[in-house]
């Protein structure tokens, strides 16, 4: 914990996490006006970068890739915002108003922003391996893409986005590409069937192998590799019983980091628990981004966590603005995409509490579909199609269902019927 | 300075919408705002070179279609994060029925 003997300094805005989130609201807070100092703690040697890329476009390319930073050091001297790199914070005492860093050294605050962000799940077969990476960082990217290359023999244990997005970028580099999903199908969670059928497909025809319903019984290291053990497939057709990789990617989803929080003794439900102000259980703390569970405001209000960029900006954004006095509420749509090869997927809202799906075909591998609650109202759409051509009627959508719009599942069915004018009636 | 290009019929661009024009490998966006007037700005967002041409006109707003930057398409003025850079506009008249764009 930190004491207030090791702290210095005025009070001012501190905030733990230099990612999207983290690096959005020092921003916003000197557009917001604000005048004292502001820090911001990053765990990582670079300056804030967009992570979005790191499993798609810095994997490709033949230039050695830097990271595309968010603010730059001109951007952040400008600004006055002060970015310790290679620092976390170690511990928060809430009575003397104090973050203790890995440095040794202390930081006064008067409001404090907890952007940790989400980590990689570890996986417990994977433990202590070599040849055995996650992705979430600009060094895990490099790390990955060093190793890439024709021939090269990938496992990507989970079959979610990141997998995904990695085994498009590492078949473009002409790897051999093997994903390992232990559900019976990729993107459970997330994605609704129609739409993952059509980027399996894709991956199959791309030459990607696909193992579902695929659970892994050891692994270990060998021939200057990894070998994947399976279990003996319980289902008619017969899998492979192994996987021989030189390169392994762990992608089984993210946990939200919650640890500092947790010692300080704030409120954690999935996520570090926030009002609809972003206000942890300390009134002097916010949390803001993939580490938050909030309140979904356009459903009851209920309790959800977010892993997903444009939330990350907007409630940086939002923290910033009520760190300074504002009480404004969080009332924005969930939306995220996935590229994979030319294809884009994009999805407004959460699609499980809906009953009904309207399909709205649009042509080949591109379609959009409808999730209407037992009432009729617009819940969520997703949608896929090539590059961004569904992004449109998906953004239309997200307004629809912000509104608590019931439209007519005909005219949703119905190409024809621009979305815009049922959004306008 | 070039002359006037023919991108595009009026009525091939709908009312508080845009279409994409390409030429001579560079590739532009031409809006009809929703009073009815026409505009042009270069095609690519300033942020990830994305087609503005798939995103949503509102007002005189054009939204990029995959990380919702916003710029006013009539000025180019980018309208915050995370689109910093402005986006480049040109010239546009209509005339006989077909819009001109004045590349330069």
């Amino acid at each position: 914990m930190a004491s207030d003997k090791s702290a210095s300094g005025p009070q001012g805005m501190v905030i733990v996490g230099a990612g999207e989130c983290g690096i959005r609201a020092a921003m916003a807070l000197r557009e917001e006006g604000y005048g004292g100092p502001v820090t911001l703690i990053g765990a990582e040697p670079h300056l804030p970068y967009e992570r979005p890329p790191l499993s798609k476009a810095v994997l490709l390319g033949d230039d050695a890739p830097s990271p595309k930073t968010i603010a730059n050091e001109a951007r952040l001297f400008e600004a006055a915002v002060l970015h310790l790199s290679s620092v976390t914070a170690t511990g928060i005492d809430r009575e003397a108003k104090s973050v203790s860093l890995s440095n040794g050294r202390g930081l006064h605050y008067s409001k404090l922003l907890l952007a940790t962000g989400a980590d990689p799940r570890p996986y417990a077969l994977a433990e202590g391996l070599s040849h055995v990476f996650t992705l979430r960082t600009f060094d895990d990217a490099l790390a990955i893409r060093s190793r890439l290359g024709p021939g090269c023999r990938l496992a990507i244990i989970g079959g979610g986005f990141i997998g995904l997005e990695l085994a498009a970028a590492a078949r473009t580099r002409r790897a051999d590409v093997t994903v390992i999903e232990a559900a019976p199908r990729i993107l459970g969670r997330a994605v609704p069937t129609e739409i993952a059928q059509v980027i399996h497909a894709r991956h199959a025809r791309e030459g990607v192998r696909i193992l579902v319903g695929a659970a892994i019984a050891d692994m270990k290291e060998q021939n200057g590799g990894i070998l994947i053990k399976l279990q003996p497939a319980l289902k008619d057709e017969a899998g492979p019983s192994a996987v021989q990789a030189d390169l392994v990617v762990v992608g089984i989803g993210a946990q939200p980091n919650t640890a500092l929080a947790e010692a300080a003794g704030l409120t954690v439900e999935n996520g570090i628990a926030v009002d609809a102000h972003l206000r942890t259980s300390d009134p002097d703390i916010f949390a803001a981004g993939d580490c938050c569970s909030f309140p979904l405001a356009y459903q009851d209000g209920r309790r959800v966590r977010l892993e997903a960029w444009r939330n990350a900006q907007e409630q940086g954004t939002l923290a910033a603005r009520n760190m300074l006095g504002g009480r404004q509420a969080h009332v924005a749509v969930p939306w995220f995409w996935s590229d994979q090869y030319d294809l884009g997927l994009q999805m407004a809202g959460l699609a499980d509490r809906a009953t009904q799906v309207v399909r709205r075909d649009l042509g080949s591998e591109s379609f959009l579909l409808f999730h209407l609650d037992a009432e009729g109202r617009l819940v969520a759409a997703s949608g896929i199609g090539p590059g961004t051509s569904i992004a449109r009627d998906i953004r239309l959508a997200e307004m629809m269902i912000a509104r608590g719009a019931r439209p007519d599942p005909l005219k949703l069915a119905n190409a024809e019927s621009k979305l815009k004018a049922l959004l306008a009636a | 300075m070039a002359g006037w290009i023919e991108a595009c019929g009026a009525d091939d661009v709908d009312e508080e919408d845009v279409i994409r024009f390409d030429h001579e490998g560079r590739t532009f966006a031409i809006y009809r705002s929703p009073d009815d007037e026409y505009f042009a700005t270069d095609g690519l967002c300033t942020h990830e070179k994305i087609h503005l041409a798939d995103g949503l006109v509102m007002d005189d707003i054009i939204e990029c279609p995959k990380h919702n930057g916003r710029f006013n398409y009539k000025t180019g003025q980018a309208k915050g994060a995370p689109v910093c850079v402005n986006l480049k506009t040109y010239p546009v008249k209509v005339e006989g029925g077909q819009v001109f764009v004045q590349i330069d």
